[in-house]
């Protein structure tokens, strides 16, 4: 492999030469290699402390709710309910975290929700067209919003608080125009399929379906796969892995959680659709975040804007295509959530907005950007909507829900700050 | 002599691992105009803010006395009580509000509670008056050029019963006819009584207006010169500004220049990015060649970082003529990326702010600048990722025990080290280091050297851009000096003296004509 001729030119030849006179900095890791080690460990826990953290306080809520509502927070029907509640803010989180990770933020996606929804009702429900024409043009829309922000993000540079303050209002009004100011409703079947939709009974089964515990085994499977490939890899690089023991206890353990989920699924209406739809997206931008150069120069833009410019980033274009995503998912929620609420409101989406930033930020995205995960925020959209619906099962009133979740929100950037403070400290 | 207005004794300020002062004694006779001097980071600054109170009393030892009596400053506001007022080189002026806003800000003309607008402007056009500048008191700040604005903050520095007005670098951002006028003000000043301390790189200022000079080297006071009693020349301060050893702080290197001409820059001028009119760097040309290292030599503003980033892809200024040849042939540099493609790497003077992702681990950071190697149709191979960054620590011995150690951890030595690497993976033909071993202790200094002497020995051409003479001496091949973004000269390595290129350096604009 030639991967880094420069080194070979420079380095192999002859070692360093070394002058007795010359002072020497005291040596840091030059002590024993364990300190080394227990410092790297460390330092690995502290980067995943906001990860891990939030984690455990999302099995600690799940809990929570679960014991105060009787267990009736996990029962079949009620964990079929929470994904088709909050399966559109939890596609709106995957976009947004992306805008925050970058260091902007994005006001407008209620209002963009509301118009693709709205222009995909005028072509089905009042011109009549097909279903997927709907949903193409809707999509088509969200694209356009999309690279009208961006081109003001990126090449004309207003801060994106700004251009998507004036999109929230902008599309809101476009929504009302579309829509005349009225509802329109019912969709076509197919349409309402689209989130209203199970997929079930295709494998039959008696009482519960199989179909649901098939995908599961096979994602699971998959899952399985690509984390020994991965493993693999790092063995062949010569990197270190966790121990084989520790491997297989967490394929397990993601394992059992899955099948959990599905027996679950299983026994109510079987397989949404909308969580299918959730599923392929979680894992598409996990990729593009985690192991594609576009994600690494979302993160580099994030992280020291400067750095990266200097460094090559084409970060006109990289905030660009930032905000032409956003658009995309902001219509496929729109289609998502026009398809549950089977039809097409004015007021539609209005607040998504903050429900998808309060799911990044409580997902252990940074305030200032260069930090973030697409399944930290799924898991803070997750948080948001089991503490939702189970407040909701236990009755509590609509104002004590609000204040809960102000100060859920309220807490956990407090902890990212206080988090970011220790590490400063550290340096 | 009368007694002196004022004294610092044996002043010493650490910061963490670093001697910022060391015993350093300064003595300012009333009613004079004392000038100090000294190179980049020789200590001038921070010894005006431990007098200043910028480091209160405790964060330094020593003994400051103000007028006869002894006095220990815990903020700006203490000094400022007692008649010391501090202008800094960058203007500390609000743009949008008034003059007479900006005279009185912090020290507003009030009455019950109220801003007294009619006795603030009153006041403010008396004080304007005396320092010469013609302007209403209500015309925004932002309106004014920069030698006006200064004039605003030495009004302002009068309403408040200045005694001692201490000034860095005042004429650095002025043009002659304003530094005239400057200089002139602070004459006037003198005549009234006030006393000045004036830092300067401009050697021909400090010969015209200053009583006194005091030379700070290294972080210690070398000698104070009487400019009156001894016929001081231009020559003398120099002699007293450098003068270090260079024994055993540079690795041995056989110069391993040859013929090929590898980057040439040509009539290239460059203007400031928001003050169109200002040229900052006036029609340099210089060429570099394989295996040659080149210094570029230069006193703070003179051009030198301005120079780079505007070649390093158009990183800085705007109405940016001139050509760039590479290997001979002209080539056209849009942006940062054409300037990798086209082998040229630009270590950044500020690592912190412009070199690295600090929140990022060192793998991230080192592969920033050439993830296409990485990566095929989008996807980054993750382990061959770390595989590189894992040599790159083990061959420039980046003290980390992982490369997933995280950026911002590293001490400022490592993290020029993860810089380099960062470059030196782009396979560069030429490499522009700006300052690197600013902020970095002398053990990994001398590593770095070793490594821009092995960049040399393998065929790159090596532009050294810093703030210290000795350093420059002891590793480039030829250096080129800059001066008011100009190039007045180019020295071979033989040739290169610090007081010869200190004086190409300080050489003003009518000199070079």
């Amino acid at each position: 492999m030639n991967a880094i001729p420069a080194l070979k030119d420079v380095f192999t030849r002859g070692q360093r030469q070394s002058d007795p006179d010359t002072p020497r900095a005291p040596e840091q890791g030059g002590e024993p290699r364990v300190v080394g080690a227990v410092d790297a460990l460390r330092d690995v826990f502290t980067r995943n402390l906001r990860q891990s953290g939030i984690y455990i306080a999302f099995v600690a809520i799940i809990g929570l709710f679960a014991w105060l509502t009787d267990g009736l927070l996990l029962s079949p029907d009620n964990v079929t309910n929470v994904f088709l509640q909050y399966g559109y803010i939890l596609i709106l989180a995957i976009g947004m975290v992306i805008v925050i990770i970058a260091g902007h933020i994005d006001l407008s996606v209620g209002s963009v929700v509301a118009l693709t929804g709205a222009v995909s009702a005028t072509f089905v429900i009042k011109q009549g067209h097909p279903s997927w024409l709907g949903v193409l043009v809707a999509l088509g829309v969200g694209l356009l919003v999309g690279a009208w922000q961006g081109f003001w993000v990126a090449f004309v540079g207003i801060p994106a608080f700004i251009v998507t303050l004036a999109g929230m209002l902008l599309f809101r009004g476009m929504t009302l125009r579309v829509l005349h100011n009225i509802s329109l409703s019912p969709f076509p079947t197919d349409y309402h399929n689209i989130a209203g939709g199970f997929i079930n009974g295709v494998l039959g089964g008696n009482g519960y379906d199989v179909f649901t515990l098939v995908v599961a085994a096979v994602g699971i499977a998959g899952y399985a796969y690509s984390q020994l490939r991965n493993r693999r890899g790092r063995i062949r690089y010569q990197q270190s892995v966790e121990a084989f023991p520790l491997f297989v206890l967490r394929l397990v353990l993601v394992a059992v959680v899955v099948m959990a989920l599905a027996w679950q699924l299983a026994h109510s209406r079987g397989l949404p659709v909308v969580l299918i739809i959730l599923g392929i997206l979680i894992m598409t931008y996990s990729v593009i975040t985690t192991k594609t150069v576009f994600g690494r120069h979302v993160y580099a833009i994030g992280g020291n804007l400067s750095a990266a410019q200097l460094s090559g980033v084409k970060v006109k274009k990289v905030n660009f295509w930032i905000f032409v995503n956003m658009g995309f998912l902001a219509a496929v929620a729109g289609v998502v959530f026009s398809s549950r609420s089977n039809g097409s409101q004015p007021a539609a989406g209005q607040m998504f907005e903050l429900d998808a930033i309060a799911a990044c930020f409580i997902g252990g995205a940074s305030t200032t950007g260069g930090v973030g995960r697409v399944t930290g925020a799924m898991v803070g959209g997750l948080i948001m909507g089991v503490m939702s619906n189970g407040m909701q099962l236990m009755g509590i009133d609509q104002s004590v829900q609000q204040m809960i979740k102000g100060l859920v929100l309220l807490l956990a950037v407090a902890f990212d700050i206080y988090n970011k403070r220790r590490a400063g400290a550290a340096r | 002599m009368a007694q002196p207005i004022l004294e610092m004794r044996s002043i010493t300020k650490t910061f963490p691992g670093v001697k910022a002062l060391q015993d350093v004694s300064l003595s300012v006779a009333p009613g004079e105009v004392h000038a100090i001097c000294g190179e980049n980071g020789a200590g001038k600054s921070t010894l005006m803010k431990v007098l200043s109170g910028v480091y209160p009393h405790g964060t330094y030892d020593g003994e400051i006395l103000f007028e006869g009596e002894e006095v220990a400053f815990g903020s700006i506001n203490d000094s400022e009580a007692r008649g010391i007022v501090i202008i800094h080189q960058e203007l500390a002026l609000v743009p949008y509000l008034s003059v007479a806003e900006n005279i009185f800000l912090g020290n507003e003309r009030v009455r019950r509670g109220l801003i007294n607008w009619n006795q603030a402007n009153s006041e403010a056009s008396a004080l304007l008056r005396r320092v010469g500048l013609d302007e209403l008191p209500v015309t925004p700040v932002g309106h004014l050029g920069v030698g006006k604005q200064q004039l605003v903050e030495i009004a302002k520095a009068l309403s408040k019963k200045v005694r001692l007005l201490i000034l860095d670098e005042p004429t650095a951002a002025l043009n002659d006819t304003d530094s005239e006028h400057l200089l002139g003000l602070l004459r006037q000043l003198q005549a009234e009584g006030i006393t000045s301390i004036m830092i300067s790189h401009k050697l021909n200022e400090i010969a015209e207006i200053a009583d006194s000079t005091t030379i700070i080297r290294d972080g210690r006071t070398i000698e104070t010169l009487d400019m009156h009693a001894d016929k001081v020349t231009q020559e003398r301060i120099i002699k007293g500004m450098v003068g270090r050893d260079l024994d055993h702080r540079f690795p041995p290197h056989e110069p391993s220049v040859r013929d090929e001409e590898i980057l040439r820059i040509e009539n290239w001028t460059v203007h400031h990015p928001t003050d169109p009119d200002r040229v900052v760097v006036d029609d340099a040309s210089l060429y570099v060649r394989a295996g040659e290292v080149v210094g570029i030599a230069g006193l703070m503003g003179a051009g030198r970082t301005e120079l780079a980033m505007s070649v390093f892809g158009r990183s800085y200024g705007r109405n940016i003529t001139g050509k760039v040849f590479v290997r001979g042939r002209e080539v056209t540099i849009r942006d940062v990326d054409d300037a990798i493609g086209h082998g040229i790497a630009y270590a950044t003077e500020d690592r912190k702010k412009y070199g690295l992702n600090l929140i990022e681990d060192i793998r991230t950071n080192i592969s920033a600048a050439s993830l296409r190697k990485f990566s095929s149709f989008g996807w980054i191979n993750a382990n061959e990722e770390i595989r590189v960054a894992e040599e790159y620590r083990q061959s420039m011995k980046i003290k980390a025990p992982t490369v997933l150690a995280t950026a911002g951890k590293l001490s400022g030595g490592n993290q020029q080290k993860v810089v380099l690497s960062k470059w030196i993976h782009t396979d560069p033909d030429v490499l522009i280091l700006d300052e690197p071993t600013r902020g970095i202790d002398v053990g990994a200094k001398y590593e770095i050297y070793t490594i821009i002497n092995r960049l040399a020995d393998a065929g790159k051409a090596v532009v050294v851009i810093s703030s210290e003479l000795p350093e420059l001496i002891g590793i480039c091949d030829r250096i080129y000096t800059l001066a008011f973004g100009r190039i007045t000269g180019v020295l071979p390595r033989e040739q290169a003296t610090q007081e010869n290129l200190m004086e190409l350096m300080t050489k003003e604009r009518d000199t070079v004509r």
